[in-house]
């Protein structure tokens, strides 16, 4: 497999802020990529640099072989980027916003892929309708579209689905789903984390300008495969200390990682002993957000050994 | 290759083409107003060069206008796509800083000159003009242009909200196009303020336009021509060199 971006040794400060640290990413042509983080992890910033939009205190980036800065040009040709916030043109209709865009890549005549976008977007009875006159998710839609214009090979989203109704998040999934199937490269920060889940193959976890996990979503789960287990207790009692050291609290629920069942019933029975009352107990298959959540903690994932 | 330059350029002409009746209607009614005004007040009593005031004045406004809406298109462009953020759809294009130059200031230029005939087609009815030099006019009033659109340019690009542009536009654009005789020959002036208008480029503009007309000027035009050709040159030089760099645009 053919690298379609390479991240290396990228750091960028604003101020005093080390708004990226040294990332460094491989993601592999064809690939649907998940870029995950809290708030101010640096996603947008390592994608404004690959954009070209910032640019970096050091390190490189290429876009299908092209230095973005070195070799711009063509970088960009085959980057599609949908930004995070809700931008757009006022003066504009939907399809002359699209035409413009493809005037900027060099496409004269596009109205039957913009027309196929639009269509595939449930955009087509607002071709024509002012910019301003759309609803915030429409508008974001048209930001999907607009990022889509010239088939790039490479398509970043930057949480296209924040504000975006049900119906259509199934529809841009399906749509952009597809064109990962004909070989697009797909890169998506997302904070819906059951749709990273469900849609990258691998993900890449930022913390604070760094990178503190990576891996396949499957070798994610499965490092932390396992049940959930959050209770809450009755009265003031406190957790055995064998337990405390196992749990983490977050406002009175205590939770557990269980690697299978049976380690449920000694549990119980430890909690028993130390006079604890169980007044909530919720038992859940592990999800991606718990290993988001293990990860951001304290990169418990790299000291846990796969399953 | 070009056609970054095409696209911005055609984007540009019709943002503001779509909003005609105050990019081009509601200047061409001031400078109306201001020839009204002006004329009926002087009308009687002066003449400039040998020319009736009424008709000295009216290339004076034709060009400070355009001036004035060249600087306009390019700033206000840049300031509300900044401000509102649709500037990334310039800037994640394959489009180079010189394309991205040309088509702001081409784009200002063509607006100036619009609106400098339009002010032209209504004042001409109230004064006996001639066009003596229509070569010096056309060029007076391009490279004019250029240089406001080129300025309105770095301003856009410089201000972060719209106060400062208002503040670059009242304290620098208005006062170099006001005094520089639009509104006098600068010989009618004290010693000292003909010399302050020397340094002041939309002069050179306004004195090298009115010759087109006249045939008669403060300055020859073909020192006028050296001056704002020199100046043009300058203010894009900077300019290149601020796109380039990335300032304010690519953080
Ligand atoms: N232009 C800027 N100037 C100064 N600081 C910035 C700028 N852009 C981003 N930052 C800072 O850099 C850090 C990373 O921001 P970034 O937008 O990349 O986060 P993010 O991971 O995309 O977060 P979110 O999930 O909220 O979108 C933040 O602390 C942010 O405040
Ligand atoms: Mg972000």
């Amino acid at each position: 497999m053919s690298v379609a971006v390479a991240i290396s040794q990228v750091e960028k400060r604003f101020g005093s802020l080390r708004a990226l640290a040294g990332v460094s990413l491989q993601i592999g042509e064809g690939e649907f990529f998940g870029l995950l983080g809290p708030n101010g992890a640096g996603k947008t910033t390592l994608i404004s640099c690959l954009a070209g939009l910032v640019r970096p205190d050091a390190g490189q980036l290429t876009v299908m072989g092209h230095d973005v800065l070195g070799d711009y040009r063509e970088a960009r040709r085959r980057l599609g980027v949908v930004p995070q916030e809700l931008v757009f043109d006022p003066f504009f209709s939907v399809r002359e916003t699209l035409r413009i865009q493809s005037g900027y890549f060099g496409i004269r005549h596009n109205d039957d892929w913009i027309d196929e976008i639009l269509a595939n977007l449930d955009l087509t009875a607002k071709a024509d309708t002012n910019m301003r006159r759309l609803s915030g998710g429409m508008k974001r839609r048209v930001l999907v579209a607009q990022a889509l214009v010239h088939k790039p090979p490479v398509i970043v989203l930057d949480e296209p689905t924040a504000g975006v109704d049900v119906e259509l998040r199934q529809g841009l999934w399906q749509f952009i789903r597809r064109l990962n199937h004909d070989g697009h490269t797909v890169i998506l920060t997302t904070h819906y984390l059951e749709e990273a889940e469900a849609l990258c193959a691998r993900i890449a976890m930022l913390k604070a300008g760094k990178v503190v996990a990576l891996d396949t979503t499957r070798n994610l789960l499965a490092r932390f495969s396992g049940q959930t287990l959050n209770l809450r207790l009755a009265g003031a009692v406190q957790l055995p200390p064998a337990l405390q050291a196992r749990a983490t609290e977050n406002g009175g629920i205590w939770t557990f990682h269980l690697a299978t069942l049976d380690e449920l019933e000694p549990l119980l029975a430890a909690l028993r002993v130390g006079g604890c009352v169980i007044e909530d107990l919720r038992l859940t298959q592990t999800d991606l957000e718990d290993v988001f959540l293990g990860v951001m903690q304290e990169g418990r994932v790299s000291e846990r050994t796969p399953c | 290759m070009l056609s970054g330059f095409r696209t911005l350029l055609y984007k540009e002409l019709l943002r503001f083409w779509k909003v005609s009746f105050q990019t081009v209607g509601a200047p061409v009614l001031t400078a109306l107003l201001y020839l009204l005004i002006f004329s009926h007040v002087l009308e009687s009593h002066v003449q400039v060069h040998g020319v009736p005031y009424g008709a000295f004045l009216i290339p004076g406004l034709v060009i400070m206008s355009a001036l004035q809406n060249a600087f306009a298109n390019s700033s206000s462009s840049l300031i509300q796509s900044k401000v509102t953020g649709s500037v990334v759809f310039v800037l994640l294009p394959p489009i180079s800083y010189v394309e991205f130059f040309l088509a702001y200031v081409v784009a200002a230029m063509l607006r100036g000159v619009m609106v400098g005939l339009g002010v032209l087609l209504v004042t001409m009815w109230f004064a006996p003009l001639t066009f003596v030099a229509p070569h010096w006019i056309l060029l007076f009033i391009v490279l004019g242009g250029g240089i406001m659109g080129t300025l309105g340019m770095i301003a856009g690009i410089w201000a972060d909200k719209f106060d400062q542009l208002a503040g670059f536009q009242n304290f620098l654009i208005l006062p170099l196009t006001m005094l520089s005789g639009v509104f006098y020959s600068i010989h009618s002036l004290p010693e000292f303020w003909q010399l302050v208008s020397r340094f002041n480029p939309v002069f050179y503009m306004i004195d090298g336009f009115r010759f087109g007309f006249f045939g008669v000027s403060d300055v020859a035009p073909e020192s006028s021509v050296a001056v704002v050709t020199a100046t043009l040159l300058l203010v894009s030089a900077a300019t290149l060199a601020l796109l380039r760099s990335g300032y304010k645009l690519r953080s």
